[in-house]
């Protein structure tokens, strides 16, 4: 299987109030997370991004945490101390040039040995566009259409300029080859043309993770990317995603194993099953404070429910679900009335009071148990076509990775089910995926 | 005490220098040869290192792009190799270029932002505007006017033709401070009581609204350990030492005497007075010198001859280009410094080679006649420049931080906050 750890970002999964909680922006938070992955043989780590502060009521939204850095940028720094693990970065194809993206990417897959990756998201809302230059300019209709041509640019100018390219041959005094790094592209959406600067990595083309739920986004996945990150972490829904994903692929001559699907998962890892249930309830209550629960439900309700009790019963008034209060959070940009039909039912259902639903509804805790229950279970979901590995989510920065590798990882290895060491150097090697070669070098 | 620096780029400033023996042309994309450039820059107690960058491939030709295949072309992302050298050293500053007329000014707010938390610290920044017209059509968003061979031939010329771009890149400095500052330093209270990570109250909207373009903002990157990073500049005309004079904190100059030193720091005092640059932040004022330097003079300019012959012309720089030994060199440094600049900014010839005579000849050379530190004697670039750690400009004193937002700026430049006195950002008109 694979894994990969995820500094927890802008969610309520990470509790802050924990006394082992620690700076979610110091470097030290970050070197010792990403050590801590490398420790257990993950095959990536991972940052996400929101490029706008989330709002609630028309503040910012002060429950969670946030604050984070700008990911590339710390993925590099991360390179220098770290040796195999795999660096990926979430990087908008909405609010940023292919020129300048395939670049960055290109500079960290070279300054990491070839071990970048990038997770190719898509925006269109007005409300993170008022931070750019282009303000809110795309529909979401042309989301995809947008990050496709994009990639496709970028491995354009990947192509452009291979290692092959710079001889730097002192004797010859030939130090770049004529006419390398030239290209151009005129498209829907990017109409350019010129010189690349910047040979590509080890990699060939760095990995390229994709994240989507719609028909469109799966479709965009099967068709362009190496990894997916889904939200499918039990067992019937992520065999049935899994399913569907993986039998998109052959329509584009790829084969299953080209794309690897990870979903989320948390794990409460404990000496006994019970201790671990128990430690998880505990958790689970911490993330879903009571303000949060009134928050979650004033974003789903789309009024003000400031004045109920979080402890008492669900609001008698009526939801405005065309009322967007929480900006910016895109768990909450779904059809709201549904959503909201659906909780009500829920809490009347089984006797929830407000603070119950939401814990209720929320993703709670994946794995729960003792090393060994928990071992059983990854090992499990992945042999039995649920996913090829996780992405693992931790619930304190930066120390929430250090139980799972200490006690998890052992058994993982043990059975097989887990490298005990790292076999290549870059990424693509993790993964098993093939270094993408540039046609450049194809031909030569 | 004199500032030092040295801006490092491809195999070093010579156009041939990667011909050049011990040159390591094939490293230049490797996170080996830049580790060891900054680690021996910072074996030299230097102040910082500046990496160049643009978004286009270099050229002989400063307007045009060319096709000569015998000198170094391509480079890596400054910021993130800067942030790739971070972890590996503890003290210098890492001061990268960024272009500001093709890229977004939020990214590159947090950009340098996260480059001074990872480097704990020791961040600076190098707007640059592209000055070449063929790189626009890398992004196909806008044209940026073609200079021509004659506009090339006078930096008065160049910034009268670029004075759009130069306008622009101060709104793109404006609005990395204000991002900078968006957050105060105590905006992160942890208040289990109230279940609150944040205080709102100190998390501002910078509400900036440009000609060119608006950023509502806050940052999502919390304020940076130095609060605002170190902004530098380079100038060689009227329009560079005003925007010099409005953004940044160090400014590099290129007089090729003891006279134009002076003539030059009048004009930079003349723009910094115009543009009612607060006292309290000092704008320090760097020399640029190309340099090859040899313990037998005779050598050092027959190496450049050689490279000169090598290319088929002789070296042309803006700067001054010397020649000689870490004694004479320092002869000269001292007599400009005494002139009244703070520091130099040396632009070693070939690399690793002169930025070896630099660390281990001059730097010695300095240190007995006392111009030059023997230890660091600070953590943060700004604590090296002795520039301070300025509050931001949205914190509110007496109150708090209990009150509602910042009233939003309603022009450019207009501060939309209360500052303490002597507290006010450089860049504020």
């Amino acid at each position: 299987m694979h894994l990969a750890a995820q500094l927890p970002g802008i969610h309520n999964v990470t509790v802050w109030s924990d006394p082992r909680s620690r700076s979610q922006i110091g470097v030290d938070s970050f070197i010792h997370l990403a050590q801590t992955a490398e420790r257990g043989k993950f095959d990536f780590f991972f940052l996400a991004e929101g490029l706008r502060l989330r709002e609630h009521k028309g503040r910012i939204y002060e429950l969670d945490v946030a604050g984070r850095p700008e990911s590339l940028t710390v993925l590099s720094a991360l390179a220098a101390v770290t040796t195999h693990l795999g660096l990926a970065a979430t990087v908008n194809a909405t609010f940023n040039e292919p020129y300048e993206v395939a670049r960055r990417l290109a500079t960290l897959d070279l300054l990491s040995g070839g071990r970048a990756a990038w997770n190719v998201v898509t925006s269109f809302d007005a409300f993170t566009g008022e931070n750019f230059r282009r303000g809110g300019f795309l529909d979401e209709a042309d989301r995809y259409d947008r990050a496709a041509e994009f990639l496709q640019v970028a491995r354009r100018l990947w192509d452009s300029l291979s290692p092959a390219d710079i001889p730097a041959d002192s004797g010859t005094g030939e130090f770049i080859r004529p006419g390398a790094g030239a290209f151009t592209h005129a498209g829907r959406h990017f109409d350019i043309s010129g010189r690349f600067t910047t040979p590509s990595g080890p990699q060939g083309h760095p990995v390229v993770i994709q994240a989507g739920e719609s028909a469109e986004g799966r479709e965009f996945a099967a068709a362009e990317a190496d990894v997916i990150f889904s939200k499918y972490n039990r067992l019937p829904q992520a065999r049935a995603f899994y399913q569907d994903v993986k039998g998109r692929l052959a329509k584009y001559g790829r084969s299953p194993e080209d794309l690897k699907i990870i979903p989320t998962a948390t794990c409460v890892v404990a000496d006994t099953d019970e201790e671990a249930a128990e430690l998880a309830t505990e958790i689970t209550r911490a993330q879903v404070s009571p303000q949060t629960a009134i928050a979650h439900l004033e974003a789903v309700w789309g009024r003000d429910l400031s004045a109920y009790d979080p402890d008492g019963p669900l609001p008698e008034v009526e939801p405005l679900p065309g009322n967007l209060l929480l900006k910016g959070h895109s768990v909450f940009r779904g059809d709201r009335a549904a959503t909201a039909r659906r909780w009500r039912e829920i809490a009347e259902a089984r006797g929830l009071s407000i603070r119950e639903l939401v814990i209720a509804v929320g993703d709670g805790q994946t794995f729960v148990g003792s090393p060994g229950t928990v071992a059983t279970a990854m090992e499990h979901f992945v042999t039995t076509g649920g996913a090829d590995g996780f992405v693992l989510v931790p619930h304190t920065t930066p120390g929430g990775l250090d139980d799972f590798v200490t006690r998890v990882v052992p058994l993982l290895q043990e059975r097989g089910a887990f490298r005990a060491d790292y076999e290549g150097t870059t990424l693509r090697d993790h993964l098993g995926l093939a270094h993408r070669r540039t046609s450049r070098e194809a031909v030569r | 005490m004199m500032h030092l620096a040295v801006a490092l780029d491809g195999a070093g400033w010579h156009p041939a220098a990667w011909r050049s023996s011990g040159a390591r042309p094939r490293g230049l994309f490797s996170s080996g040869y830049w580790s060891e450039l900054v680690v021996e820059a910072e074996r030299g107690l230097l102040d910082f290192v500046t990496l160049e960058d643009a978004l286009g491939p270099q050229s002989a030709a400063f307007h045009l792009p060319d096709e000569r295949t015998d000198q170094v072309r391509g480079s890596l992302d400054a910021v993130l190799l800067a942030a790739r050298l971070a972890p590996l050293t503890s003290a210098i500053g890492l001061v990268p270029t960024t272009d500001v007329t093709h890229t977004e000014p939020f990214h590159l707010a947090i950009g340098i932002a996260t480059l001074d938390h990872v480097s704990r610290g020791r961040a600076g920044w190098r707007p640059r505007i592209s000055s070449r017209a063929a790189d626009a059509l890398h992004f196909g968003r806008r044209t940026t006017p073609q200079l021509t061979d004659e506009d090339v031939r006078d930096p008065e010329s160049i910034a009268r033709r670029l004075r759009p771009l130069f306008d622009e890149a101060a709104d793109v400095v404006e609005v990395a401070r204000r991002l900078w500052d968006s957050w105060e330093d105590d905006a992160e209270i942890r208040d289990a009581a109230t279940g609150r990570f944040l205080d709102a109250d100190r998390v501002h909207h910078i509400d900036f609204r440009g000609e060119h373009f608006a950023v509502k903002g806050p940052s999502i990157t919390p304020r940076p350990p130095q609060g605002q990073p170190v902004v530098t500049s380079l100038a060689h005309a009227s329009r560079p030492y005003t925007f010099a004079a409005q953004a940044s904190d160090v400014v590099y100059l290129t007089p090729h005497s003891r006279e134009e030193v002076t003539a030059v720091l009048g004009q930079v005092r003349d723009a910094a007075a115009a543009a009612r640059r607060p006292a309290g932040h000092p704008l320090r004022t760097f020399a640029d010198l190309v340099v090859f330097l040899d313990g037998d003079a005779g050598r050092a300019g027959a190496r450049k001859a050689r490279l000169d012959e090598l290319d088929g012309a002789a070296l042309a720089s803006d700067a001054k280009i010397f020649t000689g030994t870490p004694g004479e060199l320092a002869d000269l440094l001292d007599g400009w410094h005494s002139a009244g600049l703070d520091g130099f900014r040396l632009r070693p010839g070939v690399l690793p080679y002169d930025l070896g005579a630099i660390t281990r000849g001059l730097v010695p050379e300095l240190q007995r006649r006392g111009s030059f530190r023997t230890a660091y004697e600070s953590a943060t670039l700004r604590g090296h420049l002795g520039l301070p750690r300025p509050s931001s400009r949205y914190r509110r004193t007496g109150t708090g931080g209990a009150s509602g937002t910042a009233a939003p700026a309603t022009r450019r430049g207009q501060a939309p906050e209360r500052v303490e006195p002597g507290e006010r950002a450089p860049g504020r008109v």
